[in-house]
């Protein structure tokens, strides 16, 4: 998902999940958060649920701002005054997703500065899937019917993490992803409806982002690090597999709706089960794009970083002027 | 990178509508007030979730620390006369 990364060991050395010390402090945090009780920023918390839940939003957070240059891709070139509108107002979205997680990572004891400084220098991750390319119109619409269908799998149940600041960061969110992946499905009805080119177009983005997005729940939870406190700790609800599952299970009947098939041999209702049965995972490429080869993985980093150091005088220049008025207003008083 | 200077960290809180109280909503960085409120009525007005806007420097805030709670709050747990359903009336003044 946003925070698959969550799934490979701490980089920074910091203790694993795993070598966690058993204090009786941390063993009445364990059992309130698995009671469901709720954290908030100034409350005590073991070292190791804090820096978890850092790594967590902060990749989160990272996520949603790099998720806005595939689709500021598109906003000269969108077919209509329509189109565009709704897609700036999409990507105006994001961005406060992002300010959002940000601010509940900070709640932590961690500045922007630093939350930034590690995405910038790569040692913060971001969701695989915004270094996939977007190839044309009909990619805008999947990544709002598929990509953001896949992030409200993994969201709705954050809403209900256990640290007060990231739920309520995620409730604000979820209420407005909806209208996201509502709007890919209407542009994506909109072009099936269309000529045959326009149905071909949709076809081929839906083949080329279907697997990428089901690598977005990320590896299959024999292979999860981290998974098993973070479900202790109520910070994680659901598992990678079964959210992927859910999707599967949810997304198949609206392909049908827009006449699109998915590129998947394996892919079949299995009554058994009374789930969706679908083909291997291509892993490869998965830890390959996470780990910093995938397609635009250069591209979408060297945009931010430029955007932060293009914007360096901006900062200075707003900090400056706020001084000056405060020093008049000293002086006149 | 320790040489950067943030912007000041401000709170944001919305009044929904009129008649409601102001509610916290979120945080977010500005230089100044009149910053700090353009921002929170892009960031978190997008859907007319307001009608009016208070913005406050965080590290103006004073606020009770987690560790005072039970000190603070627990006395009020075995107060419950303060609440009207301890009494019990008769049927006959249904609705005081």
């Amino acid at each position: 998902m946003y925070t698959q990364a969550m799934d490979l060991p701490n980089p920074d050395g910091s203790p694993s999940l795993a070598s966690v010390d058993s204090e009786a402090r941390e063993a009445a945090f364990n059992d309130r958060a698995g009671r469901g009780e709720i954290v908030e920023a100034r409350d005590w918390m073991p070292e190791a649920y804090r820096k978890t839940l850092v790594r967590q939003i902060s990749q989160h957070a990272h996520s949603e701002i790099v998720g806005m240059l595939p689709e500021g891709n598109w906003v000269t070139r969108a077919p209509s005054l329509k189109r565009k509108t709704i897609l700036l107002a999409k990507i105006q979205d994001e961005g406060g997703h992002g300010l959002y997680l940000y601010a509940a990572a900070e709640t932590l004891g961690v500045s922007r500065d630093e939350l930034l400084n590690a995405l910038h220098t790569g040692k913060a991750k971001y969701s695989s899937i915004f270094n996939y390319p977007t190839l044309t119109w009909a990619d805008i619409g999947v990544i709002g019917w598929l990509v953001d269908g896949a992030a409200i799998m993994n969201q709705v149940p954050l809403c209900r993490c256990s640290y007060g600041p990231y739920a309520r960061a995620m409730v604000r969110i979820c209420k407005e992803e909806s209208f996201h992946q509502r709007q890919g499905f209407d542009l994506l009805l909109t072009m099936a409806k269309g000529t045959d080119a326009q149905r071909a177009m949709v076809q081929d983005a839906v083949n080329r982002w279907w697997w990428p997005v089901l690598m977005m729940f990320g590896p299959h939870d024999k292979d999860s690090q981290n998974s098993e406190l973070s479900m202790k700790w109520g910070i994680k609800r659901i598992t990678n597999d079964e959210l992927r599952q859910q999707f599967v299970d949810a997304t198949i009947p609206q392909g049908e709706l827009l006449g699109v098939t998915f590129p998947d041999p394996e892919l079949r209702w299995n009554e058994a089960r009374g789930h969706y049965d679908f083909g291997p995972i291509d892993w490869t490429e998965f830890w390959n794009v996470v780990n910093g080869h995938g397609p635009l993985n250069r591209e979408r980093l060297a945009a931010r970083v430029a955007a932060w150091d293009e914007g360096a005088w901006v900062r200075e220049a707003a900090l400056a002027h706020a001084a000056k008025q405060a020093a008049r207003e000293r002086a006149a008083a | 990178m320790s040489d950067r200077k943030e912007w000041p960290l401000w709170e944001v809180f919305l009044r929904s509508k009129a008649g409601l109280d102001h509610k916290h909503c979120g945080s977010l960085h500005a230089a100044d007030g009149a910053m700090a409120l353009q921002m929170a009525r892009d960031v978190y007005t997008r859907r007319q979730e307001g009608v009016s806007i208070w913005v406050v420097r965080a590290d103006q805030i004073v606020a009770s620390a987690p560790d005072d709670k039970a000190a603070l709050f627990d006395p009020m747990a075995d107060k419950i006369y303060r609440h009207p359903t301890f009494y019990e009336l008769p049927d006959e003044v249904n609705h005081m």
